[in-house]
């Protein structure tokens, strides 16, 4: 399974898309931090970027890249390997250089100008969303055969995670505006882990004062550890419910 | 050594296999013969278990290859159109399946020899030419002396010499007791190698005779000519 790994790893560092993505991390957040005095602030404009970027190429490189592997897979099949460590061993090489290229691209920058908790915690949301949409993109390409259709697919989930999803909140909010949403506004933000991200990496740079009463209560739930604990045992389940599932069809998927 | 009991597998409308039994003896060569979507890649795949079987089971030397993958270690496969990652050397990827199959027997390293795969180590599979690659598949299947062979299309593609270097290399696998089990649409390549034959048509098994009694059946010497008649009986 290790050997699988260092494969997959050393040909996808040497990707040229990866390079690109690890360079444009850089610069942006070196630019961010060199533009702003104050480096909470860069760090906010970051997470935007963050927010937005780390998703998008997760999500379509793994889905293009397991494409491009299926000939890699049949060639792993037809030897003495389990299905499950084909599939598993894929995952983490492709999960831990995405990680590798935003550490290096986005995490480097920040330790050198907010290494803080806060620093910290954006360090460690940005790697989880790389893997949780890497496992996305696995759901993706396991269920569909057609290349065309699995990256269709891709877009519109990482559509629906950054655009789509607050959209249909706000449409909540508005529709049931008369009724106390704040709880269940929690549970809503389980529903996606980009916002789930967004809400942890906001809570702690006090700015959650800007939310009003919606703010407050989230700071109240995810201020406390447990609230912490809680949303990253759910980013957890988005990691592991998808790479689960995708595992289980692989198992018995025709190649 | 392999026994292959009521299998069927539908691939939607298309039943491409059809309750499909048969049985593989070591020392034998096989072929599998039939026209084109007849279901012999798929029963080549089910047996490797890339295709999983919609009922019936598959015994690999009395074990059954449902959830199983050791038994893999004991086959080599060379597929029909071989696809290796685009940027990796030739030399790369024969490290990797040595590292992948962690043998510790002696490498049967012949073929490389034979094609002289040995001077083109650096190339990367994306820039060879469909017959090279043929060749580095071929080297693969025989590289860690599998106890079983099976060449889906091995013949297709390859230049006249080293098709027939290749044909040796069998026929003296198939004496060390090892089954090899061989489609192909060129008969005459077979002519030579096979001991055994079984004929597929539309999913399903039409028989499975030895050459001699095929021979027998249909009154001719060549295998071309008998499987022709065949061909013909069954063409509607």
């Amino acid at each position: 399974m290790n050997k699988i790994i260092k494969y997959v790893i050393t040909d996808i560092l040497r990707n040229r898309i990866v390079l690109v993505y690890t360079i444009f991390l850089l610069a942006a957040s070196f630019s961010v931090f060199s533009l702003e005095d104050n480096s909470s602030k860069g760090l906010l404009s970051l997470l935007n970027i963050i927010l937005i970027v780390v998703p998008l190429v997760s999500i379509i490189f793994s889905t293009i890249y397991m494409y491009n592997s299926a000939e890699f897979i049949e060639l792993l099949l037809s030897q003495p390997l389990k299905r499950r460590s084909i599939w598993l061993s894929l995952f983490a090489g492709l999960a831990s250089s995405l990680s590798i290229a935003f550490f290096i691209g986005a995490g480097i920058p920040v330790l050198i100008y907010q290494a803080n908790m806060i620093g910290f915690t954006m360090i460690m949301t940005g790697i989880i969303l790389s893997v949780i949409f890497a496992a996305i993109a696995f759901l993706a390409t396991v269920k569909t055969r057609d290349k065309a259709k699995g990256i269709g697919a891709s877009i519109m989930l990482w559509l629906y995670f950054s655009l789509l999803f607050d959209g249909l909140v706000l449409f909540i909010l508005f529709q049931f505006a008369d009724y106390p949403m704040e709880k269940a506004m929690i549970g809503l933000s389980a529903l996606n882990p980009i916002d789930l991200s967004r809400i942890l990496i906001l809570l702690q740079l006090d700015v959650s004062a800007m939310m009003g009463y919606t703010g407050a209560v989230f700071k109240e739930f995810f201020g406390a550890t447990n609230g912490l604990i809680f949303s990253f045992l759910i980013l957890l389940f988005w990691i592991v419910i998808p790479v689960w599932y995708s595992t289980r069809k692989f198992n018995t998927k025709d190649l | 050594m392999i026994t292959v009991e009521n299998i069927s597998k539908q691939f939607g409308k298309l039943k491409a296999l059809d309750n499909i039994s048969t049985f593989c003896d070591k020392s034998e060569c096989i072929a599998l013969i039939g026209p084109n979507g007849c279901g012999k890649t798929t029963l080549i795949k089910a047996i490797l278990g890339m295709v999983i079987p919609d009922s019936g089971s598959i015994k690999f030397q009395g074990t059954d290859i449902a959830n199983n993958w050791q038994y893999r270690e004991m086959i080599g496969y060379m597929p029909q159109i071989g696809r290796y990652p685009d940027n990796m050397t030739i030399g790369q990827v024969l490290g990797m399946m040595k590292d992948i199959r962690n043998s510790s027997d002696a490498l049967d390293e012949d073929l490389i020899k034979a094609f002289s795969i040995q001077n083109l180590m650096n190339k990367r599979m994306g820039t060879l030419s469909g017959g090279t690659i043929q060749k580095v598949s071929a080297a693969l299947a025989f590289l860690f002396n599998p106890s079983v062979l099976i060449l889906d299309e091995p013949t297709a593609g390859l230049d006249p010499v080293a098709s027939e270097l290749f044909k040796e290399k069998i026929i003296a696998e198939k004496d060390k007791g090892k089954l090899v089990l061989i489609t192909s649409h060129i008969l005459s390549d077979l002519d030579d190698l096979v001991t055994r034959i079984i004929y597929m048509q539309e999913g399903k098994l039409i028989f499975h005779k030895s050459i001699e009694e095929l021979r027998l059946d249909t009154g001719e010497e060549k295998l071309v000519k008998s499987i022709a008649q065949v061909m013909i009986s069954n063409y509607e």
